[in-house]
């Protein structure tokens, strides 16, 4: 149930901000040095962090409940232990998937 | 229900009229998004740093623009059947469905060819080098 809302939740919060802010990357790349700056200085403040956070964590949530959904479409998964320990994992890969991307950012 | 053939008593039926190709193309850019979104993540990890030279330099050569644009057509692509299956849970009136689905395409489709226009823009163009137009 929860997977499931956050599926969507995160399905939802990707089409919409997280196009714009692709988008909005990508015309700074095409536009100059002068553009690319200007987006970096909204990317690299506080509230740009939480939003690139946030929108890393919805990539990877929406990744794991959506190879979630690739599994239960083979018609594997559905015994209530297995589905529960997977609707676990993928919040769980989730959230480790992101920290692990953010920390290679800094690291390398 | 009439006395038809099987698939005739359910052809047309549902909330969007058509089912199963609506149901594979989602899956099938889910793939692609998975492939070209985990690429970029780790391009974007890997690169020395996040600098216009070093970013513009990357993206503009033929690898990364190619997975940068297919990126673009299947996040796009994935956004609008998505969108359109919550339109199609959310919003029942017929006038305000066709509505929103009119305006998701509209925007997907516009969003889409921009962010194509961008890639263009930086892999062929001019300002890679550092002198901006």
């Amino acid at each position: 149930m929860l997977v499931s809302i956050l599926h969507r939740v995160t399905g939802g919060g990707l089409a919409v901000v997280g196009l714009a802010v692709l988008l909005w990357w990508l015309a700074a790349l095409a536009g100059g040095p002068a553009d690319y700056d200007a987006f970096m200085d909204h990317a690299m403040s506080w509230y740009g962090i939480i939003v690139l956070v946030g929108l890393t964590w919805a990539f990877f949530n929406h990744m794991c409940s959506g190879l979630r959904h690739f599994v239960l479409d083979m018609g594997a998964g559905f015994e209530l232990d297995a589905n529960r320990r997977y609707s676990i994992a993928s919040i769980a890969c989730a959230v480790v998937l992101t920290l692990a991307f953010w920390a290679g950012v800094y690291a390398l | 229900m009439g006395n038809g053939t099987s698939i005739g008593k359910v052809r047309g039926l549902g909330s969007s009229k058509h089912g199963a190709h609506h149901w594979l193309l989602q899956r099938f850019t889910a793939a692609s998004n998975f492939l070209c979104g985990l690429f970029l993540l780790a391009s974007i990890m890997f690169l020395p740093d996040a600098s216009f030279a070093t970013m513009a330099a990357y993206f503009a050569s033929p690898v990364p623009a190619i997975i940068l644009a297919l990126f673009v057509i299947s996040t796009f692509w994935h956004a609008r059947l998505g969108l359109g299956v919550a339109i199609e849970d959310y919003v029942h009136e017929a006038g305000n469905h066709f509505a929103a689905i009119l305006v998701l395409n509209l925007l997907t489709f516009g969003g889409a060819a921009f962010g194509l226009f961008s890639i263009i823009r930086l892999a062929l163009g001019a300002v890679t080098s550092g002198g901006a137009v």
